[in-house]
């Protein structure tokens, strides 16, 4: 059944009984999702439509939309992006600017769905709204084709991790719902998804302002397709979790309310835990037994992924924020060098040689970025690059003062992502997923001349800030202790 | 807590608690790592308090983020004076009961000079008694945070701001400009006399509130359960009639009839539902075929479109 030009926010009755929809909406996490494409291709108007045809939109809130949309479009059909697109600024110019959250819920399922923008400018928003998605819908007008800020978007998405894609060939009530060109535009897709490694595709010819294939079938208009409609695909669709990997517990803070009690609290990262487990504390390597998983409601016999928890261990440990307790059999990566992609997001992009901050899980500490190549979004190959300009996609070395600690992303989503903050202006300046290890400290050989300096803490930060420092940082090798052990330390030397 | 709990719902109580859904249990865990986040990143953490049924879903996230130890800051609540008595009842027993810090701020100017939602307009009121107090009183503090409950779902400009939303030191939000929040790595990152308004609830929808509130057993102000009451019919709106400031204009009448709020704020602004809800199990089988939004029964979001932004951005919550 197709959607009647005289859509009105009246609530139809509910098919199943409202008790038994409401359990089976919850008997799962719900679908994170993007839209994702260029400029007017349709991603305000698509979602604006699935809340409209999934009955979210309520009736004042359909009566605010019919004043504010003044003239409609020739099919007497309200201005569905309106729903979206909130800020004034976005409603003045008809564009979406920062990204929407909505939600809405059909009787298989709950959806969280983020509106991203598609102007260049604004692809911050759109990988703000990508990195916690399960699954993208990335738009094409019909008309139009794939265009560069279509590859753009799902390389992103490719790269934070999304495999699922919906490919909505979209305003195909402008091309006379023309199969060819729906299958021309497919084939021009797949061809490009596959150099990202993207072979989860639904592709859908639709037409979201008349709400053809969104909730409803578009048969009576396109009887050649008989594929899913865009509901029936993120019904199907799966939630990602880190469920599978080693246990980590990134520590947010440390709980001690009396004497007698310390617990470590945080959201578990990968993996699960019970009591009884062997842990290791990073970076320090020491190493304990659970003997608790304290929750306000009981006491619980194991946590998994996802879960926010308060551990105890059975002996005194030295654990503080930023501290990572992992699974003593599946440890994560420890080192000083890693290698990452990452999205330059703010105007300045990315500078070599100046030290940003990285924040990944709890942990926040100072790194080096040295740009090692940058993503031709025309012909999807890597060429060298020293740095890194607004909404580049580029390959870095990470080098820090002290040790890191991560996944790579491909392993676990959260432990292998971060984000970097610039020092002057306290913006987030880029988000990043880890790829591996550095191997080998560069440049440093056996038998080279070394010096040993124990340094104040504030002197040694002020030389590491200097440029000649951040030049060499790779040939350095560094590590915070007391003053005390660090003249243990040089005494031994002098033996 | 039993008088401020409704009694139906006490008896319905009665059996142990089953484990949360995976649907409600995901948006708890989001929101006690948000909560356990700021207070380990700011200095001076502080919670907007508004007694609402967010407020009390909010406070009872807080208890179970920092659990066993105590929440570890204040609740402030912007008081303007013209709340639900039956509010002010609860919310007091609330802070005895769980041994909470509590800061009250009424904007002293609004006093000085008689600033009421009868004389000065919805707007102005809004302005001099909300907002402009609630600025008061984060300076007066030095909070360099402010948990609040609001959602995304609840209006259109809200769906747009993050979880950590930044604020200038005169409180002024940017929408253009808002730093980009990726995965859950918030970057909490401020100078002095900048902050930050933090929102737990972000992706919480009414109906997870009520259920969450439901499976969870958090008391909630009766004002939200269907019971005869008193009020009068005023701008479309039904308006409890029970505060003697409330005076009656000409060709308005008092009346009785069985009602209920869905949101609660300052009572001349609030308008009531005709409700036979008297349950929790009867509100969430109201909300999930209501034809209308929550914010329709307030009269501050209704003067236009972008209105909330506008507050926003001068730094109403
Ligand atoms: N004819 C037609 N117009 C559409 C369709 N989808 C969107 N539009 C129109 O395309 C324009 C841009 O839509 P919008 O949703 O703002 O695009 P966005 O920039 O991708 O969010 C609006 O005027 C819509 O009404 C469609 O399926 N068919
Ligand atoms: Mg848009």
């Amino acid at each position: 059944m197709t959607v009647s030009a005289t859509a009105t926010a009246e609530v139809l009755p509910i098919e199943a009984p409202a008790a038994e929809q409401a359990r089976a909406i919850r008997d799962s996490r719900p679908l994170r999702l993007i839209t994702c494409g260029s400029v007017d291709d349709g991603k305000s108007t698509l979602i604006g439509r699935l809340l409209w045809d999934t009955k979210a939109v309520k009736e004042d809130q359909a009566a605010t939309l019919h004043r504010d949309s003044g003239k409609q479009n020739d099919l007497g059909l309200p201005d569905f992006a309106l729903l979206l697109d909130g800020l004034q600024a976005e409603r003045e110019q008809g564009i979406t600017i920062d990204v929407a959250y909505r939600y809405f819920s059909t009787d298989r399922r709950s959806f969280i769905v983020a509106d991203t923008p598609g102007h260049e400018q604004y692809t911050r928003n759109m990988a703000t709204g990508a990195s916690t998605a399960d699954l993208a819908v990335l738009l094409v007008d019909a008309r139009a084709g794939i265009l560069e800020q279509t590859r753009r978007h799902a390389t992103i998405a490719s790269l934070m991790g999304i495999r699922q894609f919906v490919l909505a060939v979209n305003k195909i009530d402008l091309t006379n719902y023309e199969r060819a060109r729906f299958l021309e535009i497919v084939h021009d897709f797949k061809e490009f998804a596959l150099t990202l490694g993207v072979t989860q595709i639904t592709a859908i010819p639709m037409s979201a302002l008349k709400g053809e294939n969104v909730v409803y079938d578009g048969r009576a208009s396109m009887p050649w397709y008989d594929g899913p409609t865009l509901v029936e695909t993120l019904e199907k669709a799966t939630t990602r979790s880190n469920q599978t990997v080693g246990f980590r517990l990134p520590v947010q803070r440390v709980s001690r309310p009396g004497e007698s009690f310390r617990g470590y609290q945080g959201t578990v990262a990968g993996g699960s835990v019970k009591p009884g487990d062997s842990v290791v504390v990073l970076p320090s390597g020491m190493v304990a037994n659970v003997t608790k998983i304290v929750t306000f409601d009981l006491v619980r016999n194991a946590a998994v992924a996802g879960d926010a928890i308060t551990l105890v261990l059975d002996r005194q440990v030295d654990v503080s924020r930023g501290d990572m307790i992992v699974a003593i059999d599946s440890q994560p990566m420890t080192g000083r060098g890693f290698d990452a992609q990452i999205v330059a997001l703010q105007p300045e992009g990315i500078e070599p040689g100046k030290r940003y901050w990285l924040k990944s899980g709890s942990r926040r500490q100072r790194v080096l970025i040295e740009p090692v190549s940058q993503l031709d979004l025309k012909t999807s190959k890597w060429s060298t690059a020293e740095r890194l300009g607004m909404n580049a996609i580029g390959k870095v070395h990470l080098a820090f003062d002290e040790q890191a600690i991560f996944d790579t992303y491909e392993q676990n989503r959260t432990t292998g992502a971060f984000i970097l903050i610039d020092p002057d202006t306290n913006n987030t300046v880029a988000g990043g997923m880890i790829t591996g290890r550095r191997s080998e400290l560069g440049g440093i050989h056996k038998d080279d001349q070394r010096v040993l300096l124990s340094l104040p803490a504030d002197l040694a930060e002020k030389i590491m800030a200097s440029e000649l420092f951040a030049s060499r940082r790779q040939d350095v090798d560094i590590r915070h202790t007391t003053a005390g052990r660090a003249a243990e330390i040089l005494g031994d030397l002098d033996e | 807590m039993s008088d401020i709990r409704n009694e139906a719902e006490a008896k319905q109580n009665a059996t142990p608690k089953p484990p949360l859904d995976p649907h409600l249990k995901a948006l708890e865990n989001e929101a006690i790592h948000i909560f356990r986040e700021v207070a380990a990143e700011f200095e001076r953490p502080v919670m907007l308090y508004s007694i609402g049924k967010d407020s009390s879903v909010l406070l009872h996230l807080a208890r179970k983020a920092f659990y066993p130890g105590r929440v570890p800051f204040p609740l402030l609540h912007v008081n303007t004076g013209w709340k639900f008595a039956e509010m002010i009842a609860f919310r007091d027993n609330i802070v005895k009961e769980y041994d909470l810090d509590l800061i009250e701020h009424i904007n002293p100017r609004g006093a000085a000079e008689n600033v009421t939602p009868f004389t000065h307009g919805s707007a102005l009121y809004t302005d001099i008694m909300k907002t402009e107090s609630l600025r008061q009183a984060l300076d007066a503090g030095k909070y360099d945070a402010a948990f609040g409950g609001a959602r995304r779902d609840e209006e259109a400009s809200r769906a747009k701001e993050r979880i950590y939303s930044f604020r200038t030191p005169d409180h002024r939000w940017d929408p253009r400009n808002q730093r980009p929040e990726l995965w859950n790595i918030y970057n909490g990152m401020i100078r002095q006399g900048e902050s930050v308004r933090a929102f737990p609830l972000s992706n919480w929808t009414e109906v997870d509130i009520w259920r969450y509130i439901q499976a969870e057993d958090i008391p909630i102000v009766p004002l939200y359960f269907a019971k005869k009451r008193p009020f009068v019919e005023r701008d479309g709106m039904m308006i409890m009639a029970e505060d003697p400031r409330l005076e009656l204009l000409p060709g308005e009448v008092r009346q009785e009839g069985v009602i209920r709020f869905r949101t609660l704020g300052c009572f001349p602004l609030t308008g009531a539902i005709r409700s036979n809800a008297t349950t929790l199990d009867d509100i969430i089988a109201e909300l999930e075929t209501a034809t209308v939004s929550e914010r329709q029964g307030r009269a501050i979001d209704r003067d236009q479109s972008g209105s909330m932004e506008k507050k926003k951005r001068e730094g109403y919550f």
